[in-house]
């Protein structure tokens, strides 16, 4: 008898979980996947849509640029978020897919404190990453062996850093991690450690770099000082309707860009001075074309 | 028709009891079936695709040592050397076994031949307790303690192939013992009573009779030890530097199939040769893992003891 009554509660509880979902999908439901460094900005972003919108359901959740991209491109979900240009990545065909930029990330080379190196040229940070220079002192710092940590291969901050500061050359194999936060604290604590983080996880740990006596800072990423930078982008498989298309609004809207985003450590894309496209073309916002790619 | 009769031809309750747990069971055993089944498929269709779609030669992902399938070579071949990553895992995998070997048989010895009670009371829960502990924090300390311990006494980052084995040695130290202590236990107690009777000292004893009549269970032990360190990802990952590199020491930064997978996959898109190529390394690891469980059996019975 007792188990009988056990079975009819977990049916019961069973029936009641289903309720659940369908009460909460009564209202409107999308699911926005992909780059865990836009991941914070989505979320905070859904949280307050929603309390301002009673009844909608915004899902978000992280698994990479490459798996936002892909999803979105079989349909599976309705946003995917990425790091990249849909057509920086391989294996995406981005003709199918609508662009929504929603924030920019600077990203910095950041180094371990004792280096006692504060500015590097591109080329001289080039070299850090091909292999060419092994040791701080070559490039007036202190006797210490250089060691370079990678992200993860793929990774959006990993191809954006490459794509502006090594240009074709390719990266020689070195450490690699999956997180930023892990390549912030392996920085701090090896000595002669070199990487690259967004602006927003630069802390007192560390020390970011000077490149050409530009500072890394969000003024200097409007003008396009600082060349390390991309979007965050949110795409979207054909142009987006309901609430896919209130919930992008939301986000580009001139108050979330200049309080949430800002406030979240990204810079807003309302303050950007110029555009870039895929191809890596900087245009003035003026209209003026300035200088082509690197 | 007399009652009896009926009651005798009419399936009884307790058959049918029966039968419904026959369905029952024959439902689950398949269920899993159908999903070792399905994982395989599915692991093995996407991982093969690399060699089948992407005319990748199956012994240059084996031997080559450059890993990078985003970026072709001079000849335009896609670089996917698994090489370092089979080395790493391979390395620390047997370093780990070989490290915890002796503690286990230690630790099992005392706890079975030389101190039972002591062993139950103290040792057993200490044991089950390192079980326990999620592997994140394994790592978290071979992070935090272990690798500055690395650095700071034999130089370099401190990550690498060493750092991967202190920590794994922890990890399947406990596995190895518990596989240990059951395989001294169930030695029948008429060998020690021989053993002793023909007058060997104890040492004579648990070395040449215990330990060789538990030889084929403490085998196996090691063998899962392997199993689980070769399998186990993040707190590796953490440790062992994560470089692509045919290590050229113990401290160098290297990385294993387990590091490599996490790592990349969520940067991948399903379909591209970069995610293939991951397919394929999860596709050895599940190659390797039944590999192991192959040689727990054959130790299993080639190592039966004859009485």
């Amino acid at each position: 008898m007792k188990k009988r009554h056990l079975l009819f509660l977990a049916l019961a509880g069973l029936l009641a979980l289903a309720g659940c979902g369908t009460s909460q999908s009564s209202g409107e439901a999308i699911t926005a996947v992909g780059s865990s460094a836009l991941q914070p900005l989505v979320e905070a972003a859904a949280e307050q849509y929603q309390t301002d919108h009673v009844g909608v359901f915004i899902n978000v959740q992280g698994g990479g640029t490459g798996t936002g991209l892909s999803q979105i491109q079989q349909g599976a979900v309705e946003i995917g978020n990425s790091d990249l240009f849909a057509e920086e990545k391989a294996g995406i065909n981005a003709k199918k897919l609508v662009d929504h930029r929603v924030a920019v990330v600077g990203i910095t080379p950041i180094a371990n404190k004792a280096v006692g190196v504060k500015n590097l040229t591109v080329v001289q940070l080039r070299r850090l990453f091909t292999g060419e220079i092994t040791n701080w002192k070559q490039v007036g710092g202190k006797d210490l062996p250089v060691v370079v940590v990678n992200r993860a291969q793929g990774s959006g901050t990993r191809a954006t850093f490459e794509r502006w500061v090594l240009g074709d050359r390719q990266p020689m194999p070195a450490q690699e991690q999956d997180s930023t936060g892990m390549v912030r604290s392996i920085v701090a604590s090896t000595p002669g450690a070199v990487s690259y983080v967004a602006f927003s996880y630069v802390d007192s740990s560390v020390r970011a770099l000077a490149l050409s006596g530009v500072k890394p800072t969000d003024q200097n990423v409007t003008t396009n000082d600082w060349p390390i930078w991309s979007y965050e982008h949110m795409y979207t498989k054909g142009q987006p309707h309901g609430l896919t298309k209130q919930f992008l609004a939301y986000i580009q809207s001139a108050k979330t860009q200049q309080r949430l985003v800002s406030k979240m450590g990204y810079i807003p894309i309302t303050a950007m001075k110029v555009t870039r496209d895929a191809k890596g073309n900087v245009i003035d916002k003026q209209g003026e074309k300035s200088n082509g790619s690197n | 028709m007399d009652p009896i009769k009926a009651a005798m031809l009419k399936r009884s309750r307790s058959a049918k009891l029966e039968q419904r747990g026959k369905l029952i069971s024959l439902f689950c055993i398949s269920l899993i079936v159908i999903v070792v089944a399905a994982i395989f498929f599915f692991v093995a269709s996407r991982g093969l695709a690399t060699f089948f779609d992407n005319k990748v030669n199956l012994w240059s992902f084996l031997s080559k040592s450059v890993w990078s399938p985003a970026v072709n070579d001079a000849h335009g071949n896609p670089q996917v050397g698994a090489l370092p990553m089979i080395v790493g895992s391979f390395g620390v995998t047997f370093l780990s076994a070989v490290v915890a070997t002796p503690f286990a048989v230690g630790a099992a010895i005392f706890m079975t031949e030389i101190s039972p009670k002591m062993g139950k009371k103290i040792l057993q829960p200490v044991i089950e307790l390192l079980v326990g502990i999620p592997s994140v924090v394994y790592g978290f300390i071979g992070l935090s303690v272990v690798v500055p311990a690395i650095r700071h006494v034999f130089g370099g980052t401190g990550f690498g192939i060493l750092a991967g084995t202190f920590v794994l040695f922890v990890m399947i130290l406990p596995t190895v013992t518990s596989m240990t202590v059951d395989a001294l236990n169930a030695v029948p107690r008429y060998y020690r009573e021989a053993s002793l009777a023909l007058g060997g000292t104890r040492w004579q004893t648990i070395s040449r009779v215990v330990l060789r009549a538990a030889m084929p269970g403490i085998l196996t032990g090691v063998v899962f030890g392997m199993a689980r360190a070769f399998g186990e990802a993040l707190a590796v990952q953490m440790v062992i530097g994560n470089a692509a590199l045919l290590p050229h020491n113990l401290i160098s930064p290297a990385s294993t199939l387990t590091s490599v997978l996490t790592s990349g996959i969520g940067n991948t898109v399903m379909g591209s040769l970069e995610n293939n190529a991951l397919w394929s390394l999860a596709l050895l690891l599940l190659l390797m893992s039944l590999a192991f469980n192959l040689v727990i059996r054959w130790i299993g019975k080639k190592g039966e003891m004859k009485r």
